[in-house]
């Protein structure tokens, strides 16, 4: 292998070479990036279920997508709405990257989730409870297991390498991508389709709720809700939502003269072992995870142009966060976004979502602003972009994401170069 | 019940659960091979048959239903044991 397609460890250095996307801030790549550029909030009333007994009742919703045209009239209704989702935007990353000619056996595939088919355990929950074992779907297990999605990948593709689901709660589409570039990187597969999906339920809102987790002063504005960073922010707004990333080696995408968006050069990942919950004091495990995938990416902070922040919009994450992002930076702290605002959070589907805005920021040069932003919290003390989006330059980008069970997962992006 | 009427309402369940031309759903179609219906398929299909009909098909009964035909003769026992 040419010496410019390793990395400062002798590693293959690997490209993102397809996009794909299902989310509240749009179905297709570039309406989702204009939306998210424009920096409106995405919130709105929950259509997806009666929410008048909830006392949360918005959420981010993915609108216009049809999953009959990904799976048909029948398969549809043998897949569970976090599949839908997550299989449209793989497939649509697939069709992104173009004819990969690519062994199947050397395909891999990473879907991550942070619980998987909630949608079909609440209803057939409820079915078991008032009428009996004989009513249970026999598609229950296979609809809802999480990593469902990961199997449907591999069999609609013919992928035969490694499929797998990562489970690792708000932190888990970051982990997938992550994990994928390692599968490139230690040459386990020659191609990995990677990213994260969710959906969400009235339970899920209704527990998120309880917890006090959830923005619970804005149902009859939901398009101010989410506001990470900002003064007056008060949790952060559930959302359904997917992205996939197709990886493979720079060598490879540069050979079959793929279009390449950029490089994951820096993966972190660690433990807070804290709290199941509370993020570590001080931001302490989302630091050293930041350090880590800087440190794997061979980039000082000073190289760093703009963080895609976690930015839930709750209390707590957003000031350890920040905390956490000045001890690392030296109080030299780039400029910081949070995409939650426009998008609400997306859980599993989060990650790889903000991986995939990283991406197309390094491409045009900008930092889309974050929504709602209007007073910086007095316990943030960061650059964080609002109102217009910015433009910077193309310089490597370093996107967080955190996840309850203490999980930490820090990507770097960068231009190719 | 007449045999039209059980395979009128088979036919419509299979439409829903199979997503199939109801004019494929005739007395000899198989259900692996002719209506792409795997064995999950086939329990959904069961399952709401014995909603429309309000009956019990306990899982060894489906043993040897290949076709349309024998899921007809199936049902017609069960409704006729009911009654």
């Amino acid at each position: 292998m040419k010496q410019d397609y390793l990395d400062h460890r002798g590693r293959p250095r690997v490209a993102v070479t397809g996009l794909g996307v299902k989310t509240p801030a749009g179905t297709d790549v570039d309406g989702f990036w204009s939306t998210i550029r424009a920096g409106k909030g995405m919130a709105r009333t929950i259509t997806i279920f009666d929410p008048s007994g909830l006392p949360v009742r918005i959420a981010g919703e993915v609108r216009d997508y049809d999953p009959v045209e990904y799976f048909g009239p029948k398969e549809v209704r043998r897949q569970d709405r976090v599949t839908h989702l997550g299989f449209g935007a793989a497939a649509d990353a697939l069709a992104d990257a173009g004819e990969l000619a690519a062994d199947p056996a050397r395909c891999a595939v990473i879907a991550a989730t942070g619980v998987g088919g909630l949608t079909t355990l609440e209803e057939n929950c409820k079915i078991y409870f008032e009428r009996g074992a004989s009513r249970v779907s026999p598609f229950f297990v296979p609809m809802m297991m999480p990593n469902a999605t990961a199997g449907v990948i591999s069999m609609s593709f013919g992928w035969t390498g490694p499929a797998f689901c990562v489970s690792t709660a708000c932190a888990a589409g970051a982990n997938a991508i992550g994990e994928g570039v390692r599968l490139i990187r230690d040459h386990s597969a020659d191609v990995v389709i990677a990213g994260g999906t969710e959906a969400f339920t009235s339970i899920t809102v209704a527990a998120f709720a309880r917890m006090g987790a959830l923005s619970a002063s804005h149902n009859d504005d939901p398009e101010h809700a989410s506001r990470p960073f900002d003064a007056d922010r008060d949790g952060f707004v559930i959302a359904e939502g997917a992205a996939f990333l197709l990886l493979e080696s720079l060598e490879r995408a540069r050979t079959r003269g793929a279009r390449v968006y950029g490089e994951v050069t820096g993966y972190g990942r660690n433990s807070d072992a804290y709290h199941i919950t509370a993020p570590s004091p001080g931001g302490a495990g989302a630091a050293t995870c930041m350090q880590l995938a800087l440190e794997d990416a061979g980039l000082t902070p000073g190289d760093i142009g703009h963080v895609n922040a976690h930015g839930t919009s709750t209390p707590l994450n957003d000031a350890a966060e920040s905390e956490a992002l000045r001890k690392v930076f030296d109080d030299a702290v780039p400029p910081v976004t949070s995409s939650k605002g426009v998008l609400g959070h997306m859980i599993g589907g989060a990650g790889a979502a903000e991986a995939v805005i990283a991406l197309l920021s390094i491409r045009d040069g900008v930092v889309p602003p974050t929504a709602n932003l209007e007073r910086v919290g007095d316990d943030i003390g960061l650059d964080v972009v609002a109102g217009e989006a910015r433009h910077i330059g193309s310089r490597p980008a370093l996107s967080n994401s955190f996840g309850f069970g203490g999980h930490n997962a820090t990507l770097v992006l960068t231009a190719s170069a | 019940m007449e045999r039209e009427e059980a395979l009128s309402a088979l036919r419509e369940v299979a439409v829903e659960v199979l997503s199939v031309d109801g004019a494929s759903v005739q007395e000899d179609a198989r259900f692996k091979e002719d209506l792409d219906a795997d064995s999950l398929d086939l329990v959904e299909l069961v399952m709401g048959l014995e909603e429309r009909f309000d009956i019990s098909v306990p899982e060894e009964d489906l043993d040897g239903v290949a076709t349309v035909g024998q899921a007809v003769d199936l049902v017609m026992a069960k409704v006729a044991a009911k009654a």
